[in-house]
């Protein structure tokens, strides 16, 4: 098999580039082991999308080296929409490969709290990194793009909140992606015994890109008795081919609460998966999704059950437009052992086109007999009898889809447990309807 | 505001191929309130979904227009904003719509843009017009007709018509499935949309209805047509007779008592 990474980003570049950053070594030789492996793994197969002819990993430069002048007061209005710069004390912002804002109220920086840019916490906090990174959620060997992400990792951010620490104001990531190098993104949230957090990105493209890559790994770890909630909110333009894997792990008692507007333009094959580990963990994931124009785009959502009595509940709603598809899969898994634990999940997609494609797969896997399951799916197009209606009140035919639109987005979107991200998400749902 | 005038010519209807109305004639005029009434399926709401412009109603002959202008030319939503309105008999859901939201999309969307009903004022009439019809006050933020029960679907719609105020309405079967209270609630709405601006047909199986509701005409329709026509005494003829003694003045003898076509829609 060829090597998908062309030749210039070889072995001998990834040597470099780690040692340009003055990356510790053990993160050099994890780098160097991850790219021997790009070649051997094979993509990953998310059901129902024919993934093997999209570009993930070609390119042709690495890391861009333009920064907008005049830092984060420049950046475009679009950007600063997302950031409230007066009150934000606790916010990161990285414009393509690079770091141009950080900031952490010196409250939290008493306490312990850690936000900074990978590359940095790398360096100051190594053995907190060491410890999490790609070791207990994502590994570099699940398949060729995760050994990818870890060979060539070129950004990311690092959130670590001690033990007790209940961090009340929600803390803030913008990745803006621009020129052509691939954004190849590392989150680690980590919340240690007993802490809690809210935890709020957004993912977002300055213009459309002819063949631009974003390849997107999140790790989140709650330890015991841990409260994260982590939402995200992605608007990458079209030319943008995205993968995205956001993976929590919930010990005993924690609880990962996830709420995911994924507004891309682009095709974008993204995974969500919790793995409840702990008895008594809790995880939840609420998505909502608009597809438009030519994208395909692929959305598992996993839960996975090893604790016992723990409880995971998984709602998805998406809207697909002209000749766009839109799969959900949901998998709930209750591994033998984890009795008394609950799995729920609900996904629905409408159709607003002729040519629009959706797809719900609800899969429910059970080892263990003590348990409580339960699924809901539907895909459907717009009732033309509930058009009629709302048309005889002399409401134009447009205006009546958005508003059934909002609707069938609005028992997911109500629910998001950050009013920042669902007001944000309600705005981005109304441009791309329109 | 100048009088409206609604006419109904020669108007033939089919579904899916059948045909169920064989050439109505009606006019209304505002300031006029109009009510019909004959056996089940005998086009009935057939007629009222024509006019408004249900998808599955294939007009194969016959013209309507308003105050001269074709309505059956008009998209359903320029109907309505022609000054048209519908009371339906199985109102659709909408999910995570607000009625609040519903009525104030559907009034800006008369009103067009540039001349938005401010909020104060719109939420001023929601409130005074609940009370009149004894809504819940959270009906407003209810998602429209989700979970309604039947009573409640029949005083959405009339609360839906006096916020809108169109110049000529169609109550299909308003009164179906209503008690005695309910009944009287609803009619009290309707009564109070009566003024030289407003037109309304009455569409009802029942004379019961008209105890509350007073009609200028009454028109009995039998295997889609107008067959007679008269003043409220015809609609207590009626009640008293029921509709045998038409059927012989008129010489019809197979008149079916099918349930309606059409009537789910």
């Amino acid at each position: 098999m060829t090597i998908d990474v062309q030749n210039p980003f070889d072995q001998k570049y990834v040597e470099s580039f780690s040692a340009g950053r003055s990356e510790p070594e053990w993160l050099k030789t994890f780098r160097l082991n991850a790219y021997e492996r790009i070649s051997q793994l094979e993509l990953p197969k998310p059901d129902k999308t024919k993934i093997d002819k999209w570009n993930f990993t070609r390119f042709t430069e690495h890391v861009s080296e333009k920064a907008p002048a005049g830092g984060i007061e420049q950046l475009p209005e679009k950007v600063k929409s997302l950031i409230d710069l007066e009150n934000a004390k606790n916010l990161y912002v990285q414009y393509d490969q690079q770091p141009i804002y950080a900031s952490l109220s010196k409250e939290l920086a008493d306490q312990g709290v850690i936000f900074t840019d990978i590359l940095t916490a790398v360096k100051e906090h190594g053995d907190l990194v060491k410890k999490y990174f790609m070791t207990e959620a994502v590994k570099a060997d699940d398949h060729r793009l995760t050994a990818f992400h870890a060979a060539l990792f070129n950004g990311g951010a690092f959130l670590y909140i001690p033990k007790n620490v209940q961090v009340e104001e929600p803390v803030q990531a913008v990745y803006i992606h621009d020129e052509n190098a691939p954004l190849i993104n590392h989150v680690l949230v980590v919340a240690d015994d007993n802490s809690s957090v809210t935890y709020v990105e957004n993912y977002i493209s300055l213009r459309e890109a002819s063949d631009g890559i974003v390849n997107i790994v999140s790790e989140v770890i709650a330890n015991t008795n841990a409260k994260i909630v982590y939402g995200a909110v992605e608007t990458l333009a079209k030319g943008v081919t995205a993968y995205v894997n956001r993976r929590g792990v919930a010990g005993k008692d924690a609880s990962i609460q996830w709420a995911l507007g994924l507004m891309n333009d682009g095709n974008t094959v993204s995974e969500n998966v919790t793995l409840l580990v702990g008895d008594g963990s809790y995880g939840d994931t609420k998505t909502v999704v608009v597809g438009r124009g030519e994208q395909t785009q692929n959305f598992t959502t996993k839960v996975i059950h090893f604790g016992k009595a723990s409880e995971g509940f998984i709602l998805q709603h998406g809207v697909v437009k002209d000749k766009s598809s839109v799969v959900f899969n949901g998998i709930g898994k209750i591994e033998h052992g984890a009795s008394k634990s609950n799995a729920q999940q609900e996904s629905r997609v409408l159709m607003l086109s002729e040519k629009a494609r959706g797809d719900a797969n609800p899969i429910l896997l059970i080892d263990e007999d003590d348990v409580l399951a339960g699924h809901a799916a539907s895909v459907g197009r717009v009732d033309p009898i509930q058009l009629y209606y709302m048309m005889s009140r002399g409401i134009p035919k447009a205006e009546a889809e958005r508003l059934i639109i909002h609707g069938f987005l609005a028992p997911v979107v109500n629910q998001l447990p950050i009013e920042g991200v669902k007001k944000q998400l309600i705005e981005v749902i109304e441009r791309k309807v329109k | 505001m100048a009088s409206s005038t609604l006419t109904i010519k020669d108007l033939h209807v089919a579904v899916e191929g059948k045909e169920i109305l064989k050439g109505v004639n009606l006019e209304v005029k505002t300031g006029e309130f109009h009510a019909i009434m004959g056996p089940n399926g005998t086009g009935k709401s057939t007629l009222s979904a024509a006019i408004m412009g249900h998808p599955k109603y294939e007009v194969t002959k016959g013209t309507v227009t308003l105050d001269g202008q074709d309505v059956l030319e008009m998209e359903v939503d320029e109907r309505a904003r022609a000054g048209l309105f519908l009371a339906m008999q199985y109102p659709s859901e909408i999910s995570g719509v607000t009625n609040a939201d519903f009525l104030r999309t559907a009034i800006n969307s008369r009103r067009g843009e540039g001349n938005e009903i401010p909020l104060m004022p719109f939420i001023k009439k929601l409130d005074q017009t609940m009370q009149l019809l004894e809504m819940d006050v959270n009906m407003g933020q209810r998602y429209v007709n989700e979970g309604f029960s039947g009573g409640e679907k029949k005083r959405n719609e009339i609360l839906q018509l006096m916020m809108l105020e169109p110049k000529i309405a169609i109550l299909d079967e308003i009164d179906s499935g209503l008690d005695i209270d309910a009944l009287k609630v609803v009619a009290k709405g309707i009564n109070s949309m009566r003024n030289e601006n407003f037109g309304c047909i009455i569409i009802t199986h029942y004379q019961r209805l008209l105890n509350y509701i007073t009609p200028d005409y009454v028109h009995v329709m039998m295997q889609g047509r107008i067959v007679k026509s008269g003043g409220p005494e015809l609609a207590l003829r009626l009640e008293a007779e029921g509709y045998d003694w038409i059927k012989k003045e008129l010489g019809i003898e197979d008149e079916t008592e099918d349930e309606e076509v059409g009537q789910e829609a």
